[in-house]
């Protein structure tokens, strides 16, 4: 049967891999083509690419970067952050990334989910959503522009909407808990997971293994994605996945 | 010398790099009259079925892989590239496939027979078990996990075409093959250690046959 997939994710900016804590106070983290194989030799799954490069010349470094990566990478990795046309999604592809996460830009116009499915097959097309608890809402409710903009959606409506459109994937990132450390939102992950047929990965508020663990065992989650813990060493793939094997969730 | 076929629907990018990490020669062409002078063919491809064969039949390269196939040479079709070997496929009711392979595409219903419903496309890693451990292709290749990403499943009444298969909820045709019309469904080029070793094999399959048509 298949297997639950831990997922490093490396925000890139201007070329190098940084990541923030609640979206702010970035720090740099290292060279992301280098990140990716030493992720690979630890037995990630897959690999997710932020980009959150402000500038057009940073989405040139970005493309520069796919390319290099994909050349040395023996496991599927996707790409996300700023990408918000047809165009593109095929610059990505074609630089050799195996998906395109869609964010903001699906939320202004989300045929282009639907292009983009229809294109390059939904295997290609993630959606990242950003949802945050919403008192008024009693759910969660969808924000764009990395956590800065609500929106009026709800989050099973929207994630119903982006599987009706085509997305193959949904990436699912609890603004509650991200940069928290403690541990993925596993009522918004269940929420999601009930609400669509198509593959959910959770993030935010990875610390440390265990919550690893919590989000296979209480949910049915996936994946699991996480940053900073990787980056900084609080833990590695390898302790994540022994610690899973051990707890007798399946994993490559 | 393998060709890569390039008829706008493949991850092209990741197999070419697979293929210069193991310094396996190559080149990529959607010319039959260029392809023709390859020893081996690989068959990428992700997304529909239908646009799939409809590219093919336009750029004059379904005849030509067609001839290929008759011909006993070494051809790999990789994940869609893999199913359009077969008969056909139910997406948009019925598309005719390549044929050269017994078997049927369909959508994986998404429900189990008892009532419980599984996520649709099969994506991630899973197992392979092999059917045939003896095969060229898995020479040195351990039953370890493989990256699928797939909706549409082979069904196959004919067991000798399995090499070997993996499990979601059905039988899903993992590896298959007959004679040197060869496929997987998985992303060898993106599965790690076991996935280049398969590429590797057909890499020596295709350098070893190529004797014989010169």
């Amino acid at each position: 049967m298949i297997t639950k997939r831990i997922i490093p994710c490396l925000d890139v900016k201007e070329g190098r891999v940084v990541k923030g804590v609640q979206f702010v106070g970035l720090r740099d983290a290292g060279d992301p083509v280098e990140l990716s194989s030493f992720y690979d030799e630890q037995g990630a799954d897959e690999l997710v690419f932020l980009d959150i490069s402000a500038s057009h010349e940073g989405r040139k470094t970005m493309v520069d970067v796919v390319r290099e990566t994909a050349g040395t990478l023996a496991i599927p990795f996707t790409v996300g952050g700023g990408i918000n046309t047809l165009d593109d999604m095929r610059t990505i592809l074609r630089a050799g990334a195996d998906k395109v996460s869609l964010n903001t830009a699906a939320v202004k116009r989300p045929e282009l989910i639907s292009e983009g499915a229809d294109y390059f097959g939904s295997q290609c097309i993630v959606t990242a959503i950003d949802a945050k608890f919403d008192e008024e809402l009693d759910s969660w409710r969808i924000y764009t522009h990395g956590g800065r903009t609500p929106t009026e959606w709800e989050v099973t409506e929207w994630a119903r909407e982006v599987v009706r459109r085509g997305s193959g994937e949904i990436l699912l990132t609890s603004m509650d808990q991200d940069g928290a450390k403690d541990g993925f939102d596993l009522s918004l992950t269940e929420t999601v997971n009930n609400a669509v047929s198509v593959p959910v990965i959770a993030s935010g508020g990875a610390g440390v293994k265990e919550h690893f663990s919590r989000v296979f065992s209480e949910t049915n989650a996936d994946a699991a994605l996480a940053a900073s813990i990787f980056h900084y060493k609080e833990t590695s793939v390898e302790e994540v996945k022994k610690h899973l094997r051990e707890e007798g969730v399946r994993v490559r | 010398m393998i060709g890569v076929i390039d008829y706008g629907m493949g991850n092209l990018h990741s197999v070419s790099k697979a293929l210069e990490r193991l310094n396996v020669p190559y080149f990529l062409s959607e010319d039959p009259d260029r392809l023709a002078e390859a020893d081996g063919l690989i068959l990428p491809g992700v997304g529909s079925f239908h646009d799939a064969m409809n590219l093919l039949q336009e750029k004059g390269q379904e005849d030509f892989i067609k001839k290929w196939a008759a011909d006993g040479r070494p051809l790999l079709g990789i994940c869609l590239g893999m199913q359009l070997l077969f008969d056909g496929s139910e997406e948009n009711k019925h598309t005719e496939g390549l044929g050269f392979l017994p078997g049927y595409a369909k959508h994986f219903p998404g429900v189990t027979e008892d009532g419980t419903a599984y996520k649709v496309p099969h994506m991630g890693w899973n197992k392979l078990s092999f059917k045939q451990p003896q095969h060229d292709l898995l020479k040195g290749v351990v039953e370890g996990h493989v990256y699928f990403v797939h909706s549409y499943v082979i069904q196959t009444e004919d067991e000798d075409v399995l090499i070997a298969d993996s499990d979601y909820y059905e039988t899903v045709p993992a590896v298959v093959g007959r004679g040197r019309v060869l496929g997987t469904q998985f992303h060898p080029e993106k599965s790690s250690t076991i996935g280049m070793k398969i590429l590797e094999n057909f890499g020596t399959i295709v350098a070893e046959g190529r004797n014989t048509y010169e």
